[in-house]
Formats: C-alpha cells, sequence, structure tokens
C-alpha cells in the first residue's frame, strides 16, 4: 500500500495582506510623488496579492535624503552599544512574527512553506542577532581601529530570498553604522514592507531603514544617486557589471553578490545517500533558483550509472504544488518571466544533444511550474553546462581523476560555490584549496549561517556577506 | 688623458622573468628630473601588455602553490638583493625623483624594510584574516584567504620605487601573480628592481614590469578577461580611470581604487585584502 | 561456507567465503554513511505533516505493524496472557482497529502466547542469550530449538556485537547462518543492537552482512540498550533494505524497537518506510515496531480521531 499524504496547508490566518502599499521613508509609509503603482502576484496562483508603489527619481531622492539625515544626525552619532539594543529588537520581532513572515514569503515567492518556515525565516532572524552583537565591537574586528562608516548604504536585492537578502544587506549595514535605502524585487515586496512594520515596531529612529519597492529604474536611480555612499546589489551578473560601471569613477563602495553555476563533485568514495541528498539539495532547493545551486553535478565515472539511478529513484518522491502545503517540495518558480527562462534553457539543452529526465510530477493548471528536469550526457561546451539557469535543472558531467574534477569545476566565468563529496579527508582538503570559489562544502550543500562568510570569485561578485568578513563590506577601507 | 667611456644599460621589459624589448619596437626617451636626457624605455604595447598577463596566469598556481613559508623567503630574499644593489638604486631614486642623495637613501631604506615587512606577512596574514566560525550546526567551518589571481597595477608615478614595492609586494606575497606598470616618467628604477627580482629566486611571471604609458595599455589591461584584479594606484588621470573602471566591469574584475599614496606610513592590510578572495569551507563533524 | 554477494559499487558478483577477510573485502567496500547527513534526512522526513484520511490510515497501519512484546525478568504466564488479549484486540470498544502483527515474548514464553492468539497472530521469540549475546553457539541454538517447539514462529535473535565490533564478521555470519538453519520456517529477525555498534556505518556493515546471513528482518534493538531505535539508524537499514532488493530482488523486512512511544513517532517512521525503502515495505511482513506502549498512544489517537475529542489514559487498557 502507499500512503496518500492529505494536503497539509498551513494557514494565510495569520498574514494581513493590504490591498496597497505605500512607500517607507523617513519612518513613515508615505505615497509616491513622481511613481506609479504595480502588483505583486501569488506565483503560485497567478492570484494579485496586493498593489505596490514604485518609487519615481523624486521618492529616491526623497529616501536617500532622509538616510542622510539619519545618519548624520542620529545613527553614525549613537554609540556601538545603542545601534547592538535596536538590532536585537529587530531579531526578536522577527522571531516573534516568524509564522507570519513565512507564510507571507512563500504566498509572494512560491517557495515551500517547509523552507520559508525551517530556514529563510530562522536565518533572517540569526542574522539580526549576529550583527547586533557586532555594533559595539567593531574596533575588534581586526579591520582597524579608525573604523568608519560609509553613509548611506543603497542595497539591492533579489527574489529568491527576499527577506533573508534583506536581513544579510541591513544587518551588517545597521550594525556598522550605516543607513540603507533598500528596494526589494519588484516581484517579492511584501516582507520587505512586513519589515518597515517592524522597524517602526522596534522603534528605530526614521530614516534609518528606507524601503522603496520598484522595478529596475528605480533601481538606477537609487544607485546612480550622487548622495549613496555605498552600494550593495544582489542578483544577476549582467546586472551587477551595469552596476559596476555606474559607479566607475565615483567614491562610492561597491560589493557584488552575482550568479554561479557551481560544481557539485561526486567521487567514488562518497557517502553515496548523503551525496544524493546533497544533490537534490543543491539543485532543487527553492525550485533551483538559487546562485550558490550546484548546477553542475560532476560525477566520477565508476559511480555515475549507480548515482544517476539513485538520484532519479529520489527525485520520484519529491512533492510539487501548492507552496502552502507543509508536505510540498517543489513550489512555484517565481514569474512568468523565470518559467520562460527556464523551459527555454530545457529546450536548448535537448536540442544541443544532451539527456533529459523529468521528475513525473502533475502540474498544477494555474501558477508557474516546472518539474525537476535532469540532464545527462552532458558536455562541458553544452549551455545547460556552462549558463546560469536558475531553476530546477541539473546537468550532469563526468570526470575520472581529481585533476580533471577541478579543472572541469573551476572552467566557468562565475565562482560562487562547489560541493566535494568524498570520505577522504586528505582529498577533500586538496580539491578545497584549489576550487576558485566562495564557498566550498564538503560532505554537505547549501548550508548557510550568520558566522559563515558568503560571496564570489570572478564574475559571481567580489566582497562577502556574514561573519567578521561581511563588516568589511560597510566599513570604509583606508588603503595607503 | 684619456677617459674612459662607461657602458651604459639598456632598459627593457621584465615578463616572464626574461628582458625582451617591446615586441612593437618602440621606445620613449626618459629623463632625469632635471630635464636631461637619460635612457630609452621601451614603450610597451597592448601586446607586451597580453604577453605579460599569460606570463603572470601561467606563474600563478605554482606561486600560490608554494607554501607561505616559501613566499616570505623569497621576498626576503628580494630585500637581501635589494640591500646588496642600494647604491645603484640611490643613484636612480635621486636622479629621477629630483631629490638628495641622502634623502634617496632614506627612500631605499623604506623600501627594504618594505619588503621585510611583507616577507613576514606571508604566514602571517591568513591567520589574522581568516576564521573559524561558529556555525550553529555540527559542522566545522573554516574562512581563508585565497589570492585573486593576476592582478595588474599601475604604479605611482611620482615614488619610483619605494611606491612600486609598496603596490607590488601586497600583491605578490599573497600568492597572485602581476603585471606592473611603471612609472611612466620615473621607470628606471623598476627596471632595476626587475634585475632584482629577476635573481631572488622569485620563479619568472611572478612579477612582470612594463614601461610606458599607462593611458595606452591600462585599459587593455582592464579589459582582459584573465585579469582579476586592478590596482589604479598610479593613475592620475581621472577619465582614464573610470575608463579602466568600467572596462574592469565587463569581467566584474575587483578594483583598487580611491587610494591614500603615503608611502611613509605603516600599509596596513588593506592592500592585502584588497586582492585576497575568502574562501569558507564547511565540513560535517560525525562519526 | 561460500556465500555469493554483491559488491555495492561494481556490477560484479564476488564469492569470498566467509571468513573475515572475505566479508570485510565485501562490508567495506559499501559506501560511508555521513553521520550529520542522515541525521539531516531523517529529520527532513520527520518534518512530513500527515493529518486527516492520512493519518487514520496510518494509525491502523501502525497498529497493525506492532510486535507487542514484553520481555522484562519478571514476566509471568498471566501478563503474557493479558498482552496476548490486547494483541488480538487492541480497543475492546472497537472491533475495528485491527489485531497487531505479532506478540515477542521470551523463548520460555512462547507456548503461554500461542495458546492464547492461536494462529491469528504471529508470535515471535527472543533468542539466542537475549540481550547480550554472550553465550556458546551450542546454546544459542538450543535456545532457538526450544522457543519454536514451543510454538514460535519468529525469532528474534541478537547478534555478537563484541565478534562484530572486533571484526570477527565470519563468526558474526556464522551464528546468524546456523540459527537460520535452526529456524527452519520460522521468520528470523536479527536484531543489531544498533546501540552498542554506535556508528552508522557499522549499522550499514551489519544490516548487510545480517542480510548476506540469511536475515529474514533486520532489527534495531533489544530495547535494553540506549539509545535504542532512532530514525537516523533506521533510515540506514531501509537504505540497506532498499539497496540489497535492487540487487537480489529479494525484500528483507525492518523493525525499529525500543524508544517508538507516540503515534507521532510512528508515523513518521512510516513516512521515513514510504519515502526510502518504498510503498512496497508498508505492509506487516516487512515492517514492524518492536514495541509495548506506543499501542495505548495509537489507540488514543485513533479516538481521537474518531470523537473529535482529546482522549485519556483511562480509556485503554494497561496491562
Amino acid at each position: 500500500m502507499s500512503l496518500e499524504y492529505a494536503p497539509a496547508p498551513e494557514s494565510t490566518d495569520v498574514v494581513d495582506i493590504k490591498a496597497h502599499y505605500g512607500l517607507f521613508i523617513d519612518g513613515e509609509f508615505v505615497e509616491p510623488i513622481d511613481g506609479t503603482t504595480f502588483t505583486t502576484i501569488n506565483p503560485a496562483t497567478e492570484g494579485v496579492l496586493a498593489e505596490v508603489s514604485e518609487a519615481g527619481p523624486q521618492d529616491v531622492a526623497r529616501a536617500v535624503r532622509a538616510a542622510t539625515t539619519a545618519h548624520t544626525r542620529t545613527w553614525a552619532r549613537m554609540p556601538g552599544r545603542e545601534r547592538s539594543k535596536y538590532l536585537f529588537r529587530i531579531a526578536r520581532l522577527i522571531q516573534e512574527r516568524a509564522r507570519e513572515l513565512a507564510v507571507l514569503e512563500t504566498l509572494d515567492s512560491g517557495k515551500p512553506i517547509r523552507e520559508s518556515r525551517d530556514v529563510d525565516i530562522p536565518l533572517v532572524a540569526a542574522h539580526f542577532f549576529y550583527y547586533a552583537g557586532w555594533a559595539d565591537k567593531l574596533e575588534h574586528a581586526g579591520l582597524g581601529t579608525s573604523i568608519r562608516p560609509y553613509g548611506v548604504a543603497a542595497q539591492i536585492i533579489p527574489w529568491n530570498f527576499p527577506l533573508m537578502m534583506l536581513a544579510w544587506k541591513i544587518a551588517p549595514a545597521l550594525a556598522t553604522g550605516n543607513t540603507v535605502v533598500l528596494k526589494p524585487a519588484e516581484t517579492t515586496p511584501l516582507t520587505a514592507l512586513a519589515f518597515a512594520d517592524i522597524c517602526q515596531q522596534a522603534d528605530l529612529p526614521a530614516g534609518v531603514v528606507n524601503i522603496l519597492t520598484g522595478d529596475g529604474t528605480t533601481g538606477r536611480n537609487l544607485v546612480e544617486h550622487p548622495d549613496v555612499d555605498k552600494v550593495a546589489f544582489t542578483g544577476s551578473t549582467e546586472v551587477g557589471r551595469a552596476i559596476q560601471r555606474a559607479v566607475a569613477g565615483t567614491q562610492k563602495g561597491l560589493t557584488l553578490e552575482l550568479g554561479g553555476k557551481a560544481a557539485n563533485i561526486v567521487f567514488d568514495d562518497a557517502p553515496i545517500d548523503e551525496a544524493i541528498e546533497g544533490i537534490v539539495n543543491g539543485i532543487f532547493f527553492n525550485q533551483g533558483q538559487v546562485c550558490c545551486a550546484g548546477s553542475r553535478l560532476l560525477v566520477q565515472e565508476s559511480v555515475a550509472d549507480q548515482v544517476t539511478e539513485a538520484l532519479t529513484q529520489r527525485l520520484r518522491t519529491l512533492r510539487l504544488g501548492d507552496p502552502l502545503d507543509k508536505n510540498t517540495d517543489i513550489g512555484a518558480v517565481n514569474s512568468a518571466a523565470q518559467h520562460a527562462r527556464i523551459t527555454e534553457y530545457i529546450t536548448a539543452g535537448e536540442n544541443e544533444g544532451a539527456r533529459r529526465w523529468t521528475a513525473p510530477c502533475a502540474i498544477p493548471e494555474r501558477g508557474w511550474w516546472i518539474a525537476p528536469t535532469v540532464f545527462t550526457e552532458v558536455s562541458t561546451a553544452h549551455r545547460i553546462a556552462r549558463e546560469e539557469i536558475f531553476g530546477p535543472v541539473l546537468a550532469v558531467l563526468t570526470f575520472r581523476t581529481p585533476d580533471e574534477a577541478v579543472a572541469k569545476a573551476n572552467n566557468s566565468p562565475y565562482g560562487l560555490s562547489a560541493g566535494i563529496w568524498s570520505e577522504k579527508g586528505s582529498r577533500t582538503l586538496w580539491m578545497a584549496q584549489r576550487l576558485r570559489a566562495g564557498v566550498v562544502w564538503a560532505n554537505t550543500f547549501n548550508r548557510f549561517d550568520p558566522a559563515s562568510p558568503f560571496g564570489g570569485f570572478k564574475e559571481s561578485g567580489f566582497g562577502r556577506e556574514g561573519g567578521r568578513h561581511g563588516l568589511s563590506a560597510y566599513i570604509r577601507s583606508e588603503v595607503v | 688623458m684619456d677617459t674612459r667611456v662607461d657602458v651604459r644599460k639598456t632598459y627593457k621589459l621584465f615578463i616572464n622573468g626574461a628582458f625582451p624589448r617591446s615586441e612593437s619596437g618602440r621606445t620613449y626617451p626618459v629623463s632625469d628630473a632635471k630635464g636631461r636626457f637619460w635612457a630609452n624605455a621601451s614603450l610597451a604595447s597592448r601586446k607586451d601588455a597580453r604577453d605579460a598577463v599569460l606570463a603572470a596566469r601561467g606563474a600563478q598556481p605554482g606561486w600560490a602553490g608554494a607554501t607561505a613559508y616559501n613566499r616570505g623567503q623569497v621576498l626576503y630574499r628580494v630585500a637581501e638583493m635589494l640591500e646588496g644593489r642600494r647604491a645603484q638604486f640611490e643613484d636612480e631614486v635621486a636622479r629621477s625623483e629630483g631629490i638628495s642623495s641622502r634623502k634617496a637613501s632614506g627612500i631605499v631604506d623604506a623600501a627594504i624594510d618594505r619588503w621585510v615587512w611583507y616577507a613576514g606577512w606571508s604566514d602571517k596574514f591568513a591567520q589574522v584574516s581568516g576564521s573559524s566560525n561558529p556555525v550553529a550546526g555540527p559542522y566545522f567551518n573554516f574562512s581563508v584567504p585565497v589570492p585573486t589571481g593576476v592582478v595588474a597595477a599601475i604604479a605611482p608615478q611620482d615614488s619610483a620605487l619605494l611606491g612600486l614595492v609598496s603596490v607590488v609586494a601586497p600583491i605578490i606575497v599573497t600568492g597572485n601573480t602581476s603585471v606592473v606598470v611603471a612609472s611612466q616618467e620615473r621607470p628606471l628604477p623598476a627596471v632595476t628592481l626587475a634585475e632584482v627580482l629577476a635573481t631572488s629566486d622569485l620563479p619568472g611571471g611572478v612579477v612582470n614590469i612594463l614601461t610606458g604609458d599607462p593611458a595606452e595599455v591600462g585599459p587593455w589591461l582592464a579589459g582582459h578577461a584573465d585579469v582579476n584584479a586592478l590596482d589604479l594606484t598610479g593613475v592620475t588621470d581621472d577619465g582614464v580611470s573610470t575608463q579602466m573602471q568600467v572596462a574592469a566591469a565587463d569581467t566584474i574584475t575587483r578594483v583598487l581604487a580611491d587610494v591614500t599614496a603615503d608611502w611613509t606610513i605603516d600599509p596596513g592590510l588593506g592592500r592585502l585584502r584588497a586582492f585576497t578572495e575568502i574562501t569558507t569551507v564547511w565540513h560535517p563533524q560525525g562519526v | 561456507m561460500g556465500v555469493t554477494l554483491l559488491v555495492p559499487d561494481a556490477a560484479a558478483n564476488i564469492t569470498p567465503d566467509a571468513s573475515d577477510a572475505g566479508l570485510r573485502h565485501v562490508l567495506h567496500a559499501l559506501p560511508g554513511v555521513d553521520q550529520v547527513g542522515a541525521e539531516a534526512r531523517a529529520a527532513m522526513l520527520a518534518s512530513r505533516s500527515i493529518k486527516n484520511e492520512a493519518k487514520r490510515t496510518a494509525i491502523d497501519l501502525a497498529i497493525s505493524m506492532v510486535d507487542l512484546t514484553t520481555l522484562e525478568g519478571a514476566d509471568t504466564p498471566g501478563k503474557v496472557q493479558a498482552m496476548c488479549a490486547k494483541a488480538l484486540h487492541p480497543d475492546p470498544a472497537d472491533d475495528l482497529v485491527p489485531p497487531v502483527a505479532a506478540v515477542c515474548v521470551y523463548g520460555d514464553m512462547a507456548g503461554i502466547a500461542r495458546a492464547v492468539v492461536g494462529d491469528r497472530l504471529h508470535v515471535a521469540a527472543v533468542a539466542t542469550a537475549f540481550p547480550s549475546g554472550r553465550a556458546a553457539l551450542e546454546v544459542k541454538l538450543a535456545d532457538t530449538a526450544a522457543a519454536i517447539e514451543r510454538g514460535a514462529d519468529e525469532i528474534d535473535m541478537v547478534i555478537d556485537r563484541g565478534a562484530f565490533l572486533t571484526g570477527d564478521y565470519g563468526t558474526v555470519f556464522e551464528q546468524i547462518a546456523k540459527v537460520k538453519q535452526a529456524c527452519g520456517d520460522a521468520h528470523l529477525k536479527v536484531i543489531l543492537e544498533t546501540g552498542e555498534l554506535r556508528t552508522l556505518d557499522n549499522v550499514r556493515r551489519a544490516s548487510w552482512l545480517a542480510m548476506a546471513a540469511g536475515a529474514d528482518f533486520i532489527k534495531t534493538s533489544t530495547g535494553k540498550i540506549s539509545p535504542a531505535a532512532t530514525m537516523p539508524v533506521t533510515l540506514v537499514m531501509l537504505e540497506a533494505v532498499r539497496d540489497w532488493h535492487q540487487r537480489t530482488g529479494r525484500r528483507i523486512g525492518v523493525k525499529p524497537a525500543g524508544g517508538i512511544r507516540t503515534a507521532k513517532d510512528a508515523i513518521r517512521y512510516l513516512v521515513m518506510v514510504q519515502e526510502v525503502a518504498g510503498p512496497e515495505w508498508l505492509t506487516p511482513d516487512l515492517f514492524r515496531f518492536g514495541a509495548s506502549s506506543l499501542l495505548n498512544d495509537l489507540l488514543l489517537q485513533r479516538q481521537r480521531m474518531a470523537t473529535g475529542n482529546y482522549s485519556g489514559p483511562d480509556y485503554v487498557s494497561h496491562d
């Protein structure tokens, strides 16, 4: 017999979504001066969740002005121990409202509630707790004794981990004495707006955090505003390039966390069952819409068939569907545009001659869904082996020797993360030393922690988020 | 009475441990600080820059793979060799910068001491810049600084020796390799330094020195996809600086700009940090 | 003694003798188990939410998989008879509640149990110097034979953990094979006593060793050692039977025993069975719970689902 899991949806009673949201500037929700509005949609149902404001140039100017004033008059003058307590307050408020935030995140992004509840939101709270503790200890961080914040940080975040990316940006910026103007992604603004409410509940001084919703134009206006002192961006390498060009020749600090095409390398002495879990978690976590996703599986030839067989068996147990259902493993992809992009890559993979396998999942009628997809017989020259797909699509390649594994893994303009699966410690360390990646997961994958620095090599960006190293992104470095 | 005619040096480029002329065959006249002709320096071309990047890339894995102890020894060896030829450097610095030989002597002291200072960092930087991270789970998690790769630097225009050393040493001590464009007007101490580097156990290609016009070769280096980072310390023209930063964005090349060029003060760790990446490794702890 | 084993990572079969070296060659070629990863996988499966109809189905299935157990020095015929009565009719007020799978007793009580349950339930007897397994092979075989003679049709034997931990795999193999022989038609469950094996690598190796030597079931624990059954240990054993089936076509059963006390826990195990070994294992022929107090919690939860109200301990029988 088989045990059919009955629907187990998380209740949406805990969230209260307004019909319309303004911009959060200088401690208040205000209507845009020269902006318009747009809607945010539940990608699992295509239903409209709310109408959101799009900040125009004057709104950007207003927010930057508020942040500048808050920086010079309040935040930079405040002793670190007091800033610290505001961050602790925020962390506690996030814990208190964790269920609400998880449901909101799932509604707006399409990610499974299991992930928003067990991964995203706990990490958000943890990130604020971690950096709260740094605010009054900055001179002990090993970054010099005269710690100076940049001033106003313009922060632009993506839609894949909306509130978590907000935490990664705002917590270290505030701890170091910067004020921020943050723009969430246009498809996932709701948790950032809920965070604005949390700032109010924490009595955070007005203007320290400003949230501007909008699209790429709003983001560009923000980045190019002359009174912005620091730009932090997480998103595509394409936009990262444009931002790096835009700040060229200015005094603005810049950190970028961009794309990836991580190799997840499985040796023949790997703990195979856990490796299978790592592969699944590596590429199907958040529908593969993860910059550090293990999208290239490099498996040693001697176990390639065994691993591929075990993997496809395992993928048959993944449950795709209602993201609010507590048993859902694979939720909706974030938008129609992302769905089209992933679909285009799947077609490209087939056209280039790779062999496609798709998990047998029933696809709901409405919403944007992609069943877990595995390509075997992939060559290093195929687009699906080189370009970031940002979807639940795995390209399987093989290797014969550790040298070959390193060469293939590093053969990419990206360098964000990598995975190594082996029970041989000396080889794991040998590999970790040679992989050009900012995060190397050995016998695990897609683990995150506020104490652990995250960020890339090469076209995956520069700067680190998390840990002691994450502080330096928000401290003006004196280089002589 | 016969006066002996001295043998003059031909100042060439330093690429991959060898001293070639520019492939373009071009040279440009270099004067001393009083405007008197001194020598012809090679005028490096974009192809020389390309060759230098190739050499730097070729040398990078081996240099980064050397032990930190070994790299420290090599940098210290550079200091030793420099000390042994200090008279020549004092003369060239004095002539280049138009300062007294006493002042030049102090600058050479500082340049030698800077090599020694950075040599010592080779096996300590990872200790102060790395960390073991107490993550909330059964994992051992550590972060280590690793070299960014190939770094292209425009050396300071004024400080022909000390400025150059202060730029090159922090790039290479962590395991990067470099392509350095020497001071345009004062390139000769750089070429003499190349002779020191060539005899200091430094593997060929770790430091490559070009002489010429930063505005000409700089943008080629900035846009080169196999250059991982740029040091714009010696770029004096804001337009060129911006142009190079824009070119760097094509491949998300790291850029060090906005530098306070005071070579007499403690350099701190800023330059070491600028040209290292942090790799963080997770590993489960279990039985 | 020759035996055919399959090296897990190669297509080739090898036929080692059952010497330590031959068995070591095979068992140490099995992939390692990463403890942290296995625990994470078990924790993820434990987070499945089983509601409504699925929960009702799972509770009845779990009841039908219970080996209702008493293994005390103080066991008496009266105690065993009472337990057997409950095994047949777990909830006297509700005839729709299925009987459990078996009763599990010491060998000397097998006859008492058989007299009560007749052929309606299996009678499992622990044997081979349970729980320590420290006795001469002849004694273990005699212990087995005596239990079968008294009516046991399932034998829960313990392996010689000392021999296993010292690398004397040949001894462990031989004892299992001989007990299996002594069992005749009776089903053999091999208790690995995973709490003493300590590592998941050992659990995997012991599972394969037991299956190779003829086990019909592999069982986690005696219940006398802590920790007894855990989710990660059972996970590794379910992976072992899954892989064994893939290589030999034969399905071996799994029995976690000890420490499973709540319906919620039992349902988590069923989820794990389904998602790791496969739905084919969701039958009392291939999965059992070795438990005593679990049954009452299953009954309480069943009553709660039937009536809509929370039940209380006075509404189930205690033996």
